[in-house]
């Protein structure tokens, strides 16, 4: 099926995880393990089975998958609400980020029935029956669905998102026409959820050297923008076997994108730019 | 009450557990297209190989081509020469369209979507054309 925008949930899966063993590529403390099953809330009408990522650092012990039952009538419609649910109602140790509830903050970017989404705007009527919920995609576990950002932070941070001119600072802003301005549309509303860094199976495999989709949209956010003076410099940075060109355009970027945006085309956009100037 | 604190340091004392990537990823028109290319790029080496196999025998003579010709012939290497055929032209579409993706065109979730089922389908139709073509004008030996 043709999927227009990145909030579409297919209607039919050939597959729904691709055909390697479970434990393929997993170290011995990544192994996840059975967990146990909460008993369903008595006089629940309807009810929807979660299958929940759980880890506890302090335990000592093995990831699992815990499976709780959550009472659809005592609860709200996203999934975000079903985590609180069962935070509340059920295991008061249930670990989770989350901040604005409304898809602005990309705290709860979590991975749901296998593709990465905002918890806050994914509708548990969209849930496959049982849901899986796993944290992020390919990311150390703090604890439950807390992944460890540091490294993708520390990516983030080698790109250099600010401001770099080479002109003495005005005494007002530093002034774009509308038409400059609108560069950076498509670009600028990331909020660094991570969703489509983690989707990305270059990144799986490279991620120590390659930047990954989201870090690279913002390093075309700021090459696309006029007020800065250092593309040169940035496209010397990224020019690199790993760092820019691990990406092969696989797109799982842009289908991810709880925003609606375009990581590969950010990043064809750079790898053009790198021609470009060649010539 | 005696307990341990919770592990908040970024530098934990013990490997933190990966999260699950491929294990549990739902396969996309995106990820699929993606490994298939790779994988008809591997074929297509392979099937260099067998083709200089082909020709060296033809070099070496009427007894050796014949034996190779007959390999190919059977029903396992028609076999593999299909895939192998089939190979070529998903490789080949799947080439054109990362072509035109190197020109920052066909970025739009719909185009991707629109791009990537008609390299599938041109791949199968390009496949049996190819099959029927060469059935018609060689016949079946």
């Amino acid at each position: 099926m043709i999927i227009e925008s990145s909030d579409q949930v297919p209607r039919v899966t050939l597959f729904k995880r691709f055909p390697v063993p479970r434990n393929f590529k997993v170290a011995p403390e990544s192994r996840i393990e059975t967990g146990r099953t909460w008993s369903a809330p008595a006089g629940a009408m309807r009810t929807k089975a979660f299958e929940i990522y759980r880890y506890d650092p302090d335990s000592g012990g093995n990831p699992r998958l815990d499976t709780f039952h959550v009472d659809l009538d005592d609860c709200g419609p996203m999934v975000l609400d079903a985590l609180f649910w069962i935070k509340s109602k059920v295991d008061s140790t249930l670990t989770f980020r989350r901040s604005c509830r409304e898809g602005v903050c990309g705290s709860c970017a979590m991975n749901m029935d296998g593709t990465n989404w905002l918890a806050c705007t994914r509708f548990i009527s969209e849930m496959a029956a049982p849901a899986t919920i796993y944290p992020l995609a390919n990311m150390r576990i703090i604890k439950d669905l807390v992944p460890d950002l540091t490294h993708v932070f520390a990516q983030y941070a080698a790109i250099e998102p600010w401001l770099r001119s080479k002109t003495p600072g005005p005494e007002k802003e530093r002034l774009q026409s509308p038409e400059e301005r609108s560069q950076l549309d498509g670009y600028y509303e990331c909020i660094l959820c991570f969703c489509c860094t983690s989707g990305c199976p270059s990144h799986w495999w490279n991620g120590d050297r390659f930047l990954g989709p989201a870090v690279l949209l913002q390093a075309w956010r700021w090459l696309t923008d006029s007020r800065d003076d250092a593309t040169g410099e940035r496209l010397d940075e990224l020019e690199d076997p790993f760092r820019l060109y691990r990406c092969h355009t696989i797109l799982n970027c842009t289908r991810t994108c709880p925003k609606g945006l375009n990581p590969g085309k950010a990043i064809a956009e750079i790898k053009k730019a790198i021609v470009e100037r060649e010539i | 009450m005696d307990r341990k604190p919770a592990n908040l340091d970024s530098t934990p004392t013990q490997t933190r557990p990966l999260s699950p990537n491929i294990q549990i990823y739902r396969p996309q028109l995106t990820s699929v297209l993606s490994i298939a290319n790779r994988i008809s790029g591997l074929v297509l080496s392979l099937g260099a190989v067998g083709l200089v196999v082909w020709l060296t025998a033809a070099a070496a003579g009427p007894q050796t081509y014949r034996v190779v010709q007959s390999a190919i012939g059977s029903w396992a290497g028609r076999v593999v020469l299909f895939g192998c055929t089939f190979a070529f032209f998903l490789h080949l579409c799947g080439g054109i369209r990362h072509l035109v993706w190197d020109t920052v065109h066909g970025f739009e979730l719909r185009s991707i979507y629109i791009s990537g089922w008609a390299v599938v389908g041109a791949s199968v139709a390009l496949t049996v054309g190819a099959w029927v073509a060469s059935l018609f004008i060689a016949g079946w030996h």
